[in-house]
C-alpha cells in the first residue's frame, strides 16, 4: 500500500470522527443553555476548548461570544479548520485520494455525507434546524463507519482507519476531561448541588453515554464514577483504554502483517500499559490533570510515530 | 433479417430546419427509422415518457453519487459537475463498425511508424513527404526523444481517434489523441448505468460489450514492460491528483486494473528505477500509465516548476528502468498542424491509401491558404495548432461579427499558429428531452489499445452530444453530454 493511502486513510477517518465530536459538543453545549438560566457564555467558551477551535474565534469575533456565532463558527465557517463542514470536505478529499483502497459501499458513504452535509449547512442553521441538522452529522458519520464494517476487508486498508478514528476519539474524550477535569475534582465537590449534576450530565451528553453510563453504575453519577468511565472502562467504546487498546490492536495486525516491528508499536504498547495499569485512585492520587495532559501528549506523539513509520508523506 | 421501416411518429421528433443533415436514427429526411435502431424505436414508442424522465434523473444521481464528475478550471476549487448522461443510445450496425474498426486499426499503425521514425532516421521527411520545419519547429516534437526506443516498439498505448459522420457511409477523422486521451470512463459506466436501468433493451438488442476494457488495458501496459521486468509487471497510474479535471478516470482506471494510483510526490528515483513510497518502503514501478503531460513529467528535464512529475524519470526511461504509457513526445502525431498530412503519413507507412479520410485543412501558415481562410472566415472553422477542449476555436456561421474580426487580427499576426477546415455538416442522432426525441450534433471517440504484437479497438468509444439546439460543440467543458455507444453484432 501507498504511504500516502495510509496517510489518506487515516486522515479520512480522523475527521469524520472529529465532525461528529463537534456535533456532539453542540448539542451538550445547547443542552447546558436550556436548563440553565442567565449567562453561558463560559458554557461556550469550553466546548470551543474542547473542540480546540477558540483561539481561532477569538481571532475572528474580536472575543466576543454567542450562542449563534459559536454555533455557526464551529458548524461551518471556512475558516475554522475543524468546522464540521471543512472536516467532512477533508474526510471526502482524503476519500478521493484513497478511492481505490474503498469499496464502493464506504466510498459512496462518505460521497452522501458531503453532499448532504453542504447542502444541510449551505446557510446559517436556523434554530429550529439545530436538531435535525446535527443529527444528521452523526448519521452520515455512522453509515460510513457502518459501510465501513460491513464491506471492507480486514487489512491494512482496515487497520489505518481504524488507528484514525481512535487516535481522533482517544483525542476527544481526553480534551473533554482536560476541561471540564475541575468538575470531577473531590475539593470542588458540592455533592448533588445542581450545577455540578449538570455539569455531569454535559460531560456524558457529550460522549453519548448517558444511558450507557447509568446502565454500568447506576443513577446516581459520582465524580470518580465518571472519570472511572470515560479513561479506564473497557466496555465504553470512547474510553481512553478503549481507544488506546484499539490502537494498539491494530498496529498489532501491521506488525504481523507486514512482519515489521516498528517505533510506533513500542509507543503503543506503553502507553496501552499506562492505561490498563492505573487505577482511579492512583490517577486522582497523581492529579487528574496532570494524568489527562500527559495523555493527550502521548497520544499526539504516538500519532505522530504511526506517521512517520508508515510512510505518510515523504 | 429484413429491417422494419416504418415512419416515426411526428410529434415525437423535433423538426430541425434544414434537412440536409444526416440524422443516425431517422435518415437525412428524418422519416426512415434507419436498421440499427429499429429494435430500440420500438422500445421507445411503446415507453412511458414519463417514467424515461424518471430514469434519466436516476442516472444523474447515480453518477453524483459514484462520484463520475469532472472539475472545471478556473472556477471555485469544489466545483465539480456532472457530465449530462443521454438516455438514447447511439447505434452503429456491425458492418459499418467492421469498416470504422480497419480504418483506425490502420491509422493507429500508421502513427506508431511515424513516431519510430520521427524519432530517429526521419525518414519522411528525407523522403519529401514532409517539409523538416513541421517537425523542428513543432513545439510538441521532444528533442530529448531522439533515438530512444520504447519497449515493444510501442509510442502509444493507448489512443482516442475522434470521428464525425455526415452520410451513411462518411466518416471523417477530426482529431487523433495520441497523448492522454480521456473519456474511457465514461464509455464504461454509460454503458454500465444503460444496463442497470434497461436490461430490457439488451435483451432485445446483441450489443457488444465494453466492459472488459480495463482488464485489456492492464494486459497491454504489462506487454510493454520493460524487457529485464519478472513476467509479472508492477503497473501503476500517476495522476495530476484530485483537482484535475479527469481525476475521476484515474482514479477508476487504477482501481479497475487493481494497480495503484500515484502522484509525482509518491515517486522518486530508487537505484536507476522510478519506485513508489509505500508503507512498508520504496517498491519500483515497471510500467507508468502517466496522465500527467511531457511538460510536467519531470522537472529535471522538463519544465523545472513541476510539482507533478518525477525527478529524473526521463534519465531512467532513457536507460530502459520503466515504460512510459504513452511515450513521451507522442504530441508530435496529433498536432493539428501535423494532422493535415495524415493522409500521406498513413500512404507512407503502411502503402495503403487512408481508409478513413481526414477534413480538408488549410494550414495558415502557407500563404495561398491563408489568403482563402481571410476571405471565407465565416464559412469555415479555424482551431489554433496547439489548443484543445473546443477552446480558442472560431465557428464561422455561428460566430459574431465582433469574433471573426478578432480572428482576423489573430490569423494576421500569427498564422502558423492557425489551421483551418469547412464546416461539415456533422451527423445527428436524438437525444430525450421534455418534448421527446430532438436531433443534436454527435462526435465518436473510439479507444484503441497498442500492444507489442496486437492493436485492440473498443467496440463503440464515447459518443459525445452536443445537447443546445444546432451546436456542433461536443466538448464537455462547453456543456456537452455524453451516449452510450452500441456496436451491434452482425
Amino acid at each position: 500500500m501507498l504511504g500516502k493511502t495510509a496517510g489518506g486513510l487515516f486522515w479520512m477517518f480522523r475527521y469524520l470522527e472529529r465532525s461528529e465530536n463537534t456535533a456532539r459538543l453542540i448539542e451538550a453545549g445547547l443542552r447546558i443553555a436550556l436548563t440553565r438560566s442567565g449567562s453561558t457564555d463560559e458554557e461556550w467558551i469550553s466546548v470551543m476548548q474542547t473542540a480546540a477551535v477558540l483561539d481561532g474565534y477569538n481571532v475572528a469575533y474580536d472575543g466576543v461570544v454567542t450562542r449563534d456565532q459559536v454555533i455557526d463558527w464551529m458548524l461551518r465557517d471556512r475558516d475554522n479548520p475543524s468546522s464540521v463542514l471543512n472536516a467532512v470536505e477533508y474526510a471526502r478529499n482524503n476519500a478521493k485520494t484513497v478511492r481505490t483502497a474503498l469499496t464502493r459501499e464506504v466510498w459512496e458513504a462518505v460521497n452522501e455525507c458531503w453532499m448532504s452535509l453542504k447542502s444541510a449547512l449551505a446557510r446559517k442553521v436556523a434554530e429550529r434546524d439545530l436538531p435535525h441538522v446535527l443529527q444528521l452529522i452523526r448519521q452520515r458519520s455512522a453509515y460510513v463507519r457502518g459501510a465501513l464494517h460491513g464491506t471492507m476487508l480486514r487489512n491494512d486498508i482496515y487497520n489505518f482507519a481504524r488507528i484514525g478514528t481512535f487516535s481522533e476519539r482517544a483525542d476527544n474524550t481526553a480534551r473533554i476531561l482536560d476541561v471540564k477535569y475541575y468538575v470531577l475534582l473531590p475539593s470542588a465537590m458540592a455533592v448533588g448541588s445542581s450545577l455540578d449534576n449538570v455539569q455531569w450530565q454535559t460531560i456524558l451528553r457529550s460522549v453519548s453515554a448517558e444511558g450507557g453510563f447509568q446502565m454500568a453504575y447506576g443513577q446516581d453519577p459520582r465524580p470518580r464514577e465518571i472519570a472511572q468511565f470515560l479513561i479506564l472502562d473497557r466496555r465504553m467504546p470512547r474510553s481512553l483504554a478503549f481507544c488506546i487498546e484499539k490502537i494498539r490492536a491494530n498496529l498489532g495486525y501491521l506488525m504481523s502483517d507486514y512482519q515489521t516491528r516498528l517505533p510506533c508499536h513500542d509507543l503503543a504498547e506503553k502507553l496501552a500499559l499506562q492505561t490498563m495499569q492505573s487505577s482511579i485512585d492512583e490517577i486522582f492520587d497523581t492529579g487528574l490533570h496532570e494524568y489527562i495532559q500527559l495523555f493527550l501528549k502521548d497520544n499526539a506523539l504516538l500519532g505522530q510515530q504511526i506517521e512517520v513509520d508508515y510512510r505518510f508523506t515523504q | 433479417m429484413v429491417p422494419i421501416v416504418r415512419p416515426m411518429l411526428a410529434s415525437k421528433i423535433e423538426p430541425m430546419e434544414k434537412r440536409n443533415i444526416f440524422d443516425e436514427m431517422t435518415g437525412v429526411n428524418g422519416d426512415d427509422i434507419r436498421a440499427p435502431y429499429t429494435d430500440f424505436n420500438a422500445w421507445f414508442d411503446g415507453e412511458d415518457p414519463a417514467r424515461l424522465r424518471k430514469k434519466q434523473r436516476e442516472a444523474e444521481d447515480l453518477f453524483r453519487l459514484t462520484g463520475i464528475t469532472f472539475n472545471v478550471y478556473g472556477r471555485a476549487a469544489a466545483s465539480e459537475r456532472l457530465i449530462p448522461f443521454d438516455i438514447v443510445p447511439r447505434v452503429i450496425s456491425g458492418r459499418e463498425w467492421a469498416r470504422l474498426s480497419r480504418g483506425i486499426e490502420q491509422r493507429v499503425r500508421a502513427i506508431n511508424a511515424f513516431l519510430y521514425d520521427i524519432y530517429h532516421r526521419q525518414e519522411i521527411v528525407r523522403a519529401g513527404r514532409l517539409p523538416a520545419e513541421m517537425i523542428a519547429k513543432n513545439a510538441a516534437f521532444l528533442p530529448q526523444m531522439m533515438g530512444v526506443s520504447p519497449a515493444g516498439g510501442v509510442y502509444t498505448h493507448i489512443v482516442g481517434i475522434d470521428l464525425v459522420r455526415t452520410g451513411p457511409d462518411e466518416f471523417y477523422v477530426l482529431e487523433d489523441n495520441a497523448r492522454t486521451p480521456s473519456g474511457v470512463s465514461y464509455m464504461l459506466e454509460n454503458r454500465e448505468t444503460m444496463l442497470q436501468m434497461f436490461p430490457e433493451l439488451f435483451a432485445r438488442n446483441r450489443v457488444l460489450p465494453v466492459s472488459n476494457y480495463p482488464k485489456m488495458l492492464r494486459r497491454s501496459l504489462a506487454a510493454c514492460a520493460p524487457a529485464a521486468t519478472s513476467d509479472k509487471p508492477t503497473v501503476a497510474v500517476l495522476t495530476p491528483g484530485i483537482y484535475n479535471s479527469a481525476y475521476y478516470e484515474h482514479s477508476f482506471l487504477a482501481d479497475k486494473m487493481g494497480v495503484e494510483l500515484v502522484e509525482g510526490h509518491d515517486l522518486r528515483v530508487v537505484d536507476g528505477r522510478v519506485a513508489m513510497r509505500t508503507t512498508e518502503g520504496y517498491k519500483a514501478i515497471d510500467v507508468l500509465y502517466r496522465r500527467v503531460d511531457d511538460d510536467y513529467l519531470d522537472p529535471l528535464n522538463f519544465n523545472p516548476d513541476s510539482q507533478l512529475g518525477v525527478p529524473g524519470i526521463m534519465d531512467v526511461y532513457k536507460a530502459g528502468g520503466i515504460t512510459i504509457a504513452n511515450a513521451p513526445g507522442t504530441g508530435i502525431a496529433d498536432d493539428k498542424a501535423i494532422y493535415s498530412y495524415m493522409p500521406d503519413i498513413v500512404e507512407f507507412y503502411t502503402g495503403e491509401k487512408a481508409i478513413l479520410q481526414n477534413v480538408p485543412t488549410w494550414r495558415c501558415s502557407e500563404p495561398d491558404s491563408l489568403a482563402y481562410v481571410l476571405d471565407n472566415l465565416s464559412e469555415l472553422v479555424v482551431k489554433e495548432v496547439h489548443g484543445s477542449g473546443g477552446y480558442g476555436m472560431l465557428i464561422g456561421p455561428t460566430a459574431t461579427k465582433k469574433d471573426i474580426e478578432t480572428f482576423r487580427r489573430k490569423l494576421k499576426a500569427r498564422p502558423s499558429n492557425y489551421i483551418a477546415q469547412p464546416t461539415l455538416s456533422l451527423s445527428t442522432v436524438p437525444i430525450f428531452t421534455r418534448s421527446g426525441l430532438a436531433p443534436r450534433h454527435v462526435d465518436l471517440r473510439p479507444f484503441v489499445l497498442v500492444s507489442p504484437d496486437r492493436i485492440d479497438i473498443t467496440p463503440g468509444g464515447l459518443t459525445r452530444v452536443a445537447l443546445k439546439k444546432g451546436s456542433l460543440v461536443v466538448n464537455s467543458s462547453q456543456g456537452g453530454g455524453t451516449k452510450d455507444t452500441w456496436v451491434l453484432e452482425e
